[in-house]
């Protein structure tokens, strides 16, 4: 029954290279990410919403909240700029769960999961395309931030450690995002199930204060636990040279270094198989 | 004889208290069109759902071209096409772009899958559309999108789960157009849909189901003789003479005719004889009495689920319509 359905000689020749394919994570996940980026650009709304909106932090926390702000020994935009991109990077995350969801309830996902393509590319696609589209943001907030006086003052090779820690970061917490999408199912509930943890997540973290006179737990919270925190004082003290201390304790950049790996590797560890054992598990 | 193309025995499926499906049983053998034809809720989705991998049942197990669903999903879907309920396409993307991604992930190379969506955008009457979002196509055009999709990799066999709910008539004639091209080709069919009409015209087989369940299977004209036989049809360009019509008629039909006089009709049955037509039209012609119609009318599917059942079609889609199902659907 092989070449019956196909009387033409490009359909034979599609029925040949269909016929036991198995798509890998690999050689899926690029088509499925440029399909998503497509997406993007064609809904102009999105992209405003990708660019404006950290052009609109920077310039309201530099200017509004950073005047009341001070910071012993520190330009405040010195201070910010790290911190507002780790912020707005892990923000962005959230759009990992409402592509999932658009998905879901638009009906592409079951065509996908008919088609022999892999699993995992469904989620790793979506995950790189949110990464780029992610990394524009990164370049806008750079630049407006260069054109509010911030400047990178160390090594080439420690921004671009900084740069990697940060991509570590919104891919992780994409990996989460995903992880939510596939549990909550709607773009409505994906949406406000973003937001109710992410803004006390980057809020309750010295993004964009010290934390020295948070209240004890949250300022516990804030410096020993919260990964966004980590990363901030990472991406500091690699682009600004903010080894930066409070009255009692001083962030230490190794250290800094060190736990934001460990966050971002085990939360990898954790979500991503996870995503794929919920993706494979869909009905 | 070769091995049904799909087969499937007890499928079971529960969603909490409902049951999607008591135990269905099918085959299609190859190159042939099956119409599962049920009122909404009656289980055709769980059924396509399962064949296709996207499901798993509660019990029961089903191969598609040979392999098990469930054991063997990656080779069942690289022998598939579907085509969903509401059209999967992605309206962001133009109508090329859609049918390229599939073929790409079906396995065909970058230029294959190109030339592929290039042809089969052609064949249905999308060139023009093609380099266009598929947010501003019709209804219409988005199933053929959707068609053309799930047949850029040549499948064995494809799944059509209700192709033309929601079409208006034109698109749902032009639908039906492409979809015999497709069995042309020699593709095996599943085909779901509430309209019996379109079993009618596009199945070799149906199978009927209500509530999960099988509850008739044959051919169109088997269900239909199920339900009895042909009817000799007259309607009168004067009603008023419907007694004398009647009069006339008694030896033609060699037994009752029946009389609706808000319709102007008579009927009686024809017992397999096509010769009554003539007989009816000289006894008519001899008593002076002017034919506006005159037609041997078959029993249509709707009798054929009213006879099975109890109850016309849309009355068990009402009864189905649980707000379980609605959200399995």
């Amino acid at each position: 029954m092989s070449a019956t359905s196909a009387s033409t000689t490009s359909g034979r020749a599609a029925a040949e290279a269909a016929r036991n394919h198995k798509g890998t994570i690999w050689r899926d996940s690029p088509i499925v990410a440029i399909r998503n980026l497509r997406r993007v650009l064609r809904q102009p709304q999105i992209a405003i919403f990708v660019l404006i909106q950290p052009i609109m932090f920077v310039l309201l926390f530099r200017y509004v909240f950073g005047t009341a702000i001070p910071i012993p020994g520190f330009d405040y935009v010195q201070y910010l700029m790290p911190g507002i991109i780790a912020q707005t990077l892990v923000f962005g995350s959230a759009t990992t769960a409402i592509g999932m969801t658009e998905d879901m309830k638009g009906g592409i996902i079951d065509r996908f999961r008919a088609l022999p393509m892999s699993g995992g590319a469904v989620m790793a696609g979506r995950v790189v395309s949110d990464l780029a589209i992610n990394l524009v943001s990164l370049v806008v907030m750079v630049v407006v931030g260069y054109l509010v006086d911030f400047r990178i003052v160390t090594s080439v090779g420690e921004a671009l450690l900084a740069l990697l820690l940060l991509i570590g970061l919104t891919l992780a917490f994409s990996s989460i995002s995903a992880v939510i999408g596939l549990a909550v199912k709607e773009p409505e509930a994906a949406q406000s199930a973003g937001f109710i943890w992410l803004f006390p997540l980057t809020f309750i973290s010295s993004v964009f204060v010290p934390t020295a006179g948070m209240p004890a737990p949250l300022r516990f919270f804030a410096e020993q636990v919260n990964p966004v925190s980590h990363v901030s004082n990472a991406a500091r003290a690699l682009t600004v040279d903010g080894y930066l201390c409070g009255t009692e304790i001083c962030t230490d950049p190794t250290r800094a270094v060190l736990l934001s790996v460990v966050w971002i590797v085990g939360i990898m560890v954790i979500f991503v198989p996870l995503s794929i054992r919920m993706f494979r598990r869909l009905e | 004889m070769s091995a049904p193309a799909i087969e499937a025995t007890g499928l079971v499926k529960h969603y909490g208290e409902t049951v999607a499906l008591g135990g269905l049983d099918l085959e299609v053998p190859v190159g042939t069109v099956l119409g599962m034809l049920g009122p909404n809720g009656a289980g055709k989705t769980t059924a396509v759902r399962i064949l296709t991998t996207l499901l798993r049942p509660d019990a029961g197990r089903a191969t598609v071209a040979g392999f098990d669903v469930a054991e063997d999903a990656d080779r069942v879907r690289s022998r598939i096409g579907l085509t969903g309920q509401y059209a999967a396409v992605d309206e962001h993307l133009t109508g090329h772009e859609n049918v390229t991604m599939v073929g790409r992930l079906s396995g065909l190379g970058k230029a294959q899958a190109r030339a592929r969506a290039d042809e089969l955008l052609d064949r249905f009457g999308l060139a023009d559309a093609a380099h266009r979002a598929t947010k501003g196509y019709s209804g219409g055009m988005r199933r053929r999108l959707d068609l053309a999709a799930s047949l850029v990799a040549s499948p064995d066999i494809v799944f059509l789960d209700e192709p033309t709910t929601g079409l208006d008539p034109a698109s749902r004639l032009g639908l039906w157009e492409v979809i015999r091209e497709v069995v042309a080709l020699g593709t095996t069919v599943l085909l779901t849909t509430q309209y019996l009409e379109e079993a009618d015209s596009l199945a070799d087989e149906i199978l009927v189901i209500d509530q999960g369940r099988e509850i008739a299977l044959g051919t169109a004209t088997k269900l239909k003789a199920d339900v009895g036989g042909e009817t000799v049809a007259v309607e009168l360009v004067d009603t008023s003479r419907l007694e004398d019509a009647r009069a006339a008629l008694v030896g033609v039909a060699g037994g009752e005719v029946w009389v609706d006089e808000r319709q102007g009709r008579l009927s009686f049955p024809a017992h397999g004889d096509a010769g009554r037509l003539a007989a009816t039209v000289r006894a008519l012609d001899g008593a002076g009495i002017a034919v506006a119609d005159l037609s041997l009318r078959r029993p249509s599917l709707d009798d054929v689920f009213l006879n099975l059942t109890g109850r016309a079609a849309s009355e068990a889609a009402a009864d189905a319509a649980t707000p379980t199902e609605a959200s399995v659907a």
